[in-house]
């Protein structure tokens, strides 16, 4: 296989992979976002002991861990617009197949968080009089993101890596550049090679610097 | 001292699924009052004192405070507690347990001011010169910027009081205090809660030190399968105790703390 790498047709696209880069960051950031916080919302209905709470929250879960993704962005493109009298972007259907599968997921990891701590916490705050939402934010969140992080940091570079699949949509972001310059260029082993370097020259700091920051939240330890 | 009855239980029971732990406890607190509650493991004497600030919820009976009747009778014998009312009692009925439970995210500053700041609202500035005031009544004014782990067991117990009484508490709850203290680390907290009880605060006490109990308390009651077994005077129980298991219990405990 004497296949001679080279890059220059890659090089010449930066523009376009810029853009792509762009787009990825983009969306990531949305789907972060909605992710884990509607993902903390789930999880606390998840820990009720209330069925008006846990049961729709474990619907909600169930559903969406047991779809793929892209059928889900595939059905808010193209399906829901049918039943729906609006439009929806590429980045909006990507974003909530994305946000959604994301919450689902990481409810199950805020509610083993939330369950991991003693309960002993709970008597020492509920004994000063503190009401059940000021226990969960000042004592039990506190210590249970603490303990969270890696698993939120996994789910974070999924996400991150998620992003990929909103190019079946259509959406600018880098492997729907790459596909352009690809097939532009005829180079797929360069443009493929040149994506896969760029996501983890994009991961791989913010994988250390979840290492940093759990570390320091460790220091009361 | 006025003599009035700050707590008064009329027939609480308590049960966890088909296993009645409480089978009927009547008491009366009067303000000043010292009760130690004595019992072998089992008897049910946490789980009581648990009862009394609601970190369990009693399956019957009545619990007045101060003359006030707590929660609302939804159903014939069955009373409802809303939250609101159940953190204003908690407030009012501090509680000390025997794993401390204090916040290890928090400096021993820190867990005092907590329920200063949260359900007090009070001021950064003004929760953090209550707590320091608190920290150095338990004589651990020097160790304020520490986090818990970086306390022995009697300063974590130590700052749980601190934490207890920064909430200007009427009665207090002692859930053996001690028991999960090394022994050379026991004298420290009981001589903080000695102090307390110099104080005329109303406190109850479940212990195992019976020395304690008969030095402090002003009345002793012996639990037995989830009910007052018997009740008296230190030293009418611990001396000459009428009753043949009470005898028995403290027999037991002889044997070890000789």
């Amino acid at each position: 296989m004497g296949h001679r790498w080279d890059f220059s047709s890659v090089l010449a696209n930066t523009d376009a992979l810029l853009v792509g880069a762009i787009g990825t960051l983009h969306i990531f950031a949305i789907c972060l976002v909605l992710g884990l916080s509607l993902g903390l919302v789930v999880g606390l209905g998840r820990y009720s002991r209330n069925g008006w709470f846990y049961f729709p929250a474990t619907a909600f879960v169930e559903f969406f861990r047991n779809t793929p993704v892209l059928v889900q962005i595939l059905w808010f493109y193209f399906a829901l617009p049918i039943l729906l009298p609006f439009e929806i972007s590429p980045l909006a259907a990507a974003s909530l197949g994305i946000s959604l599968n994301s919450a689902a997921f990481s409810a199950e990891i805020y509610r083993g968080g939330i369950q991991s701590i003693e309960p002993g916490q709970w008597d020492g705050a509920r004994a000063l009089g503190m009401r059940w939402g000021q226990v969960m934010r000042r004592i039990v969140l506190p210590q249970a993101i603490k303990r969270m992080l890696p698993a939120l940091t996994n789910r974070a570079i999924e996400i991150f890596k998620m992003t990929t699949l909103a190019s079946a949509v259509a959406y600018v972001e880098l492997l729907q550049q790459g596909k352009l310059i690809a097939s532009l260029n005829f180079n797929p082993i360069e443009a493929y090679t040149a994506i896969a370097v760029i996501f983890f020259i994009c991961l791989w700091p913010l994988v250390q610097l979840s290492y940093l920051l759990e570390r320091r939240l460790r220091r009361d330890e | 001292m006025s003599s009035d009855v700050l707590l008064r239980v009329t027939g609480l029971i308590k049960s966890f699924g088909a296993n009645e732990v409480l089978r009927g406890i009547d008491l009366e607190v009067r303000r000043g009052e010292r009760v130690a509650i004595l019992g072998a493991s089992g008897s049910g004497k946490s789980t009581f004192l648990r009862c009394l600030n609601f970190m369990e919820m009693p399956s019957a009976g009545r619990i007045e405070l101060d003359g006030r009747l707590l929660g609302s009778e939804r159903r014939p014998g069955e009373r409802t507690y809303r939250e609101a009312e159940l953190t204003g009692v908690r407030q009012r009925v501090g509680m000390v347990f025997q794993q401390f439970n204090l916040f290890p995210h928090m400096t021993a500053v820190g867990n005092v001011m907590e329920g200063l700041r949260t359900v007090r609202r009070l001021s950064k500035a003004d929760a953090r010169a209550r707590a320091e005031r608190e920290l150095a009544r338990v004589g651990l004014a020097d160790k304020a910027a520490q986090y818990p782990a970086h306390l022995s067991g009697g300063q974590k117990q130590r700052v749980a009081i601190a934490r207890a009484l920064a909430m200007d508490p009427e009665m207090l709850l002692f859930d053996e205090p001690t028991s999960a203290l090394d022994p050379e680390l026991v004298g420290e907290v009981l001589g903080v809660i000695r102090s307390l009880a110099d104080e005329g605060r109303t406190m109850l006490l479940v212990t195992h030190e019976l020395g304690f109990a008969y030095h402090v308390a002003t009345r002793v009651i012996f639990l037995a399968d989830g009910a007052i077994h018997e009740s008296g005077t230190p030293d009418e129980v611990l001396k000459h105790p009428r009753q043949e298991r009470t005898r028995a219990f403290l027999a037991r405990h002889k044997e070890f703390s000789l």
